[in-house]
């Protein structure tokens, strides 16, 4: 009997992973998913999948119907995920049962998910069928990966998947990954295998701090001397309109929303390059001293500048939200120039520059509200100035005393985003991961009503030290902690013991996936990475 | 004006033009490309006076007094390498252009190139390179100085805005400060794909590294495929087949090497760090006692055993004659003594031999006992007083008391090499080769005579953490830092312009394939295409 001969081999295979707790999990995950689902059932009985037989088709009462842009795209998708070999041809022995499908029942092919996206999904493996219920395309996506993470493979290269019945939904509805294309440009196949990863992560936000001091990459169709002139190489190290339309469409056929930030009005020497004016000169001993400070804040261009772009950015970026920054804004520059002290005079602001950048950014906010968007800020912009537009969302990025601001801020009544102790750039020796883990984003003290509006986190990988080189090791699997962390219930998840069996398998997956995701400790996979 | 006559599309004219306009900041460009050797050389003097090399005309070849000629495959090799590797044929030919300089004669004096040897801890790996016009001269007494000269040269080629290669003119004669210059890598925590070690071969190669110590074995497993003993591999490997070294992969690492002029110095780490040893030879390892009876694990080998020591000899002597060169690293570090202690036939034996209950008298019994040819140990087996030959190399490598340990070692007269402040794997967050670049391997106090018997050091990059993944932009260009440290004079110190040349550096080991992580905040103008 093939099957009894399966269950044999599952057991030696935990036993010789010379760690004696994996096989108590074994018989309890045989499947290591990642991130946890909220309800998951499994049972000791499984059917084969025969990738000539198995079909992905949708439900007779689906909403969604071939010529669903997003699922046949990700029907394709999984099909070769589910069988990386069967272009190879398959496995020796071919399965005899009876013929696998799988049922998609949904709701809505929506163009683009959102904040109020529904992802949740059901799913029920039984014999010969499998069923996968959703009310929107976005929860059939999630529950398709769930799905993949299934299947697997035994010794003779057939496939297997267990009896499951799977209810799932996420914790938090912001599920985000940052990465900085300015201190380093990321050409354009790292972000679309970024975009890849966190599908498999259940991220849903790809938060694009696509600008910043060092360069200007966002080849603007209103300005293009910003990146004509603030880029690293005015061809080589930019992103043109249709690289974005790539980033934008990649990232929705995976159900990840594109949230663009463009950082002011610190963070902007690039911008200054290609867009003269928009910088505050900085004086030294009464005269200009040729290098420049944060966006002038006192002059009216700046904000016909920013109106330009704002305006662009809606049209550009399909997501509700954008980030706007406001944070790390140095004072010195505003306090050398004379026009900017008159300002502040005028203004009544008298030596507080902090009035200047909340009076600045409260402009930018408004005209982002007057364009329909939800602005996101940084933490320093409601540090200075407690009233600021209440739909406005907080980002906590500051590491100290984080479980302090979340009380702050949600006790204003604001949506917060926590990243703080999610900021992954920072590296040390040895399974760092674990601290990631641990994060409680809703352990402050606050209301019921406080913890609702955390909204959700993000992990940050900051551009310093990260290119095309070395970003994707450094980021999986030590952003998949923080995924779980957003996805799944936080009482089944805390023990990262236990969670460490299942992480190793899932990064192995990564791994096979085409995903150059590094190592948690000593061990191997069986599927090496082939590349340098 | 010279841009209006070019056909290239329009952005290459903006850019021409604007070469023009903007002079001066072309020319610190141009200036920083220039010298960004790495490492430095001993003596470099360069001009202002720029050669064009021309993919067209422009050829590597042996000097007509050389004693290498076209039979000399190494450097027939070399020469293919390093055309490809110069930016000469990486870059689309735009404009059509004269050579200044024709060709680069490369002359080895003495009688035998060493064409097909080895390289080894004795070799001469000194060169003097002339830039001039019509033709470029690389001198060296053999085939290893010539490599290190080849590699030079590369780094001379610089594009100029105009996408023309150009070489300025520079006199340079050049040698290594220490003679064992090398990387650990190890492939028992992880397996390491060929492809990987070969890589990194080829950007040690880029960092005149000369040695690759490869710690091939160890508890977690055991990837070396021994004829004499398969089982060791069969057993003791992650996977029997996809996770083992065949003699023909080790033979392809060992020659891919020579022809980088790397020497190979496997580590095969006893007694201790073993435990993968023991799936595949029955009895090699110490049964662990828990109270009176076997406890069912095992401790480092069992050096109370004859058959013991037949296997070690004979493995060893697979070893000898697998691995040419004339050192192997025995290992000898970590050797945990509570199994032994815990094992009844041991403590016997300890009695017998008057041991009384210091182990490490245990353990150098066990070292004296398996001493082979040429060998290298940690320190550990300096520290616990075993007798060693002669010509012995001392690793040291325990960060507390490196100084100390150093004069220690040297005092008793044995040669040394330092990999203590190198330990690659300890990541952190930032700029850390500066550590690196900034260790003096001989700060600490002694005669010359003392320091004349450190011999170099090694980078190490423990597998933990690290794998096929991550291994490469983990390794460099923080290995870099060693890499001038070992080679560059003493008093090439200053951590701002080792900065500078070492941004372009790792660029041009991106270019040539190496996915090398940036150092910080920047560009290369090829970025890595990988993925």
């Amino acid at each position: 009997n093939l099957c009894l001969l399966f269950f044999q081999s599952v057991t030696i295979v935990c036993y010789s992973e010379s760690f004696a707790f994996i096989y108590k999990y074994c018989t309890i995950y045989f499947y290591l998913l990642w991130p946890l689902p909220q309800q998951l059932h499994q049972s000791a009985d499984r059917g084969c999948l025969s990738p000539q037989r198995f079909s992905f088709t949708y439900g007779r009462d689906s909403a969604a119907q071939t010529g669903c842009s997003v699922l046949d795209a990700a029907f394709k998708r999984y099909f070769s995920i589910i069988f990386p070999d069967f272009t190879k041809g398959s496995g020796l022995l071919m399965c005899e049962n009876q013929s696998n499908r799988l049922s998609v029942k949904t709701g809505g092919c929506d163009g683009y998910p959102d904040e109020d996206s529904d992802e949740s999904y059901n799913l029920s493996v039984s014999e010969g069928q499998a069923v996968l219920r959703s009310v929107t395309v976005w929860g059939a996506l999630r529950g398709l990966e769930s799905f993949s993470q299934l299947v697997y493979q035994d010794d003779y290269g057939s496939y297997f998947i267990n009896k499951t019945e799977i209810v799932d939904f996420p914790r938090f509805a912001f599920r985000g990954l940052l990465l900085d294309t300015s201190r380093h440009y990321l050409p354009l196949h790292a972000i679309l295998k970024t975009l890849d990863a966190m599908a498999y992560s259940k991220f849903n936000v790809f938060h694009w701090h696509i600008v910043d001091d060092p360069s200007f990459p966002y080849q603007s169709r209103t300005f293009p001397d910003l990146s004509n002139k603030g880029a690293f190489h005015p061809f080589t190290h930019i992103y043109t309109q249709s690289d974005v339309m790539r980033v934008i469409e990649h990232a929705r056929m995976r159900g990840i929303r594109v949230v663009p930030e463009f950082d002011s009005p610190g963070h902007t020497q690039s911008w200054g390059k290609g867009q003269p004016g928009l910088l505050t000169p900085c004086y030294k001993g009464g005269v200009p001293s040729g290098s420049f400070g944060p966006v002038d804040p006192t002059i009216d261009t700046t904000y016909k500048f920013m109106e330009s772009l704002l305006k662009e950015v809606k049209f550009v970026f399909p997501d509700s939200y954008v980030h706007l920054g406001g944070d790390e804004v140095s004072f010195a520059c505003w306090q050398s120039n004379p026009n900017v002290r008159k300002f502040m005079e005028k203004m009544g602001f008298g030596k507080d520059f902090t009035k200047l950048e909340s009076f600045y950014m409260e402009s930018i906010m408004n005209m982002t509200a007057a364009l329909n968007r939800t602005s996101i800020v940084w933490q320093d912009v409601f540090d200075y100035h407690e009233r600021i537009p209440q739909d406005t969302v907080l980002e906590i990025w500051k590491g100290e005393k984080y479980q302090a601001e979340l009380s702050r801020m949600t006790q204003a009544g604001h949506r917060v985003l926590l990243s703080a102790p999610w900021y992954i750039n920072h590296i040390s020796y040895g399974q760092d991961w674990r601290n990631s883990y641990a994060v409680q984003p809703q352990n402050f003290s606050g209301t019921e009503e406080q913890k609702k509006l955390v909204i959700g986190g993000e992990v940050a990988m900051w551009g310093e030290y990260v290119d095309a080189t070395n970003l994707t090791p450094r980021l999986w699997p030590r952003a998949c902690a923080a995924a779980e962390r957003l996805w799944s219930n936080e009482e089944k998840t805390l023990n990262a013991d236990l969670a460490f069996p299942r992480l190793e398998e899932f990064r192995c997956e990564l791994l096979r996936r085409g995903i150059q995701a590094e190592p948690l400790f000593v061990g191997h996979c069986k599927h090496e990475y082939d590349g340098l | 004006m010279y841009c209006l006559l070019k056909l290239a599309p329009l952005f290459l004219a903006v850019a021409v033009c604007n070469g023009w306009l903007f002079g001066d900041f072309v020319g610190k460009q141009k200036e920083q490309d220039e010298i960004s050797l790495w490492p430095l050389p001993q003596k470099f003097q360069s001009s202002a006076v720029a050669f064009k090399l021309s993919p067209a005309s422009f050829q590597i070849v042996h000097a007509k007094q050389s004693s290498a000629g076209p039979s000399c495959g190494l450097l027939e090799n070399a020469f293919r390498r390093y055309e490809l590797h110069s930016p000469l044929f990486t870059f689309e030919p735009v404009l059509l252009y004269d050579s200044d300089l024709v060709e680069l004669q490369v002359w080895v004096t003495s009688a035998d190139p060493e064409c097909d040897g080895f390289p080894s801890l004795q070799t001469d790996e000194s060169y003097e390179l002339s830039i001039d016009e019509p033709s470029a001269v690389l001198k060296a007494a053999n085939v290893w100085g010539a490599l290190r000269g080849l590699e030079t040269f590369s780094q001379l080629v610089y594009e100029d805005y105009y996408g023309v290669n150009n070489i300025n003119k520079t006199d340079i004669s050049d040698f290594p400060r220490f003679a064992h210059r090398g990387i650990l890598l190890d492939s028992s925590r992880h397996f390491l794909p060929l492809k990987v070690i070969l890589a990194n071969l080829e950007a040690m190669a880029m960092n005149k590294f000369n040695v690759f110590h490869w710690h091939i074995v160890d508890d977690q497993s055991f990837p070396y495929m021994s004829r004499t003993f398969p089982e060791l591999s069969q057993k003791g490997a992650y996977h029997p087949f996809t996770h083992v070294y065949t003699p023909s992969d080790v033979k392809m690492v060992i020659e891919f090497a020579r022809m980088r002029g790397i020497r190979v110095i496997p580590e095969f780490d006893t007694p201790g760090h073993t435990e993968s040893w023991g799936n595949g030879q029955l009895d090699l390892l110490t049964p662990c006692y828990s109270g009176s009876s076997p406890s069912g694990t095992f401790g480092p080998v069992n050096p109370i055993l004859n058959s013991s020591y037949d296997f070690m000899t004979q493995f060893f002597k697979e070893i000898s004659t697998v691995f040419p060169d004339a050192y192997i690293h025995l290992g000898g570090d970590e050797v945990d003594f509570r199994c032994w202690e815990s094992n009844p036939d041991i403590q016997k034996f300890m009695a017998q031999q008057g041991f009384g209950t210091d182990y490490s008298k245990l353990e150098s019994f066990y070292i004296q006992r398996t001493q082979s040819k040429g060998y290298m140990v940690w320190q550990e087996v300096f520290d616990n007083g075993v007798k060693l030959k002669d010509d012995t190399v001392v690793e040291v490598w325990m960060g507390n008391k490196m100084e100390e340990e150093l004069q220690n070692v040297t005092r008793a007269g044995f040669t040394t090499i330092l990999s203590a402040p190198w330990y690659l794997d300890y990541i952190s967050y930032g700029q850390d080769w500066q550590h690196y670049y900034k260790v003096e391997p001989l700060s600490f106090p002694g005669t010359d005579a003392q320091k004349k018997l450190v011999i170099g050091g090694e980078a190490c990059l423990w597998g933990e953490y690290v794998d096929a993944t991550n291994l490469t932009p983990r390794l460099w260009p923080r290995a870099s830092a060693v890499a001038e440290r070992l080679w560059s004079d003493k008093s090439v110190t200053d951590v701002g312009n080792a900065y500078n040349r070492l941004v372009q550096h790792r660029c041009r080991m991106v270019k040539r394939g190496i996915p090398a992580e940036p150092l910080f905040v920047g560009h290369c103008r090829q970025e890595y295409k990988g993925l």
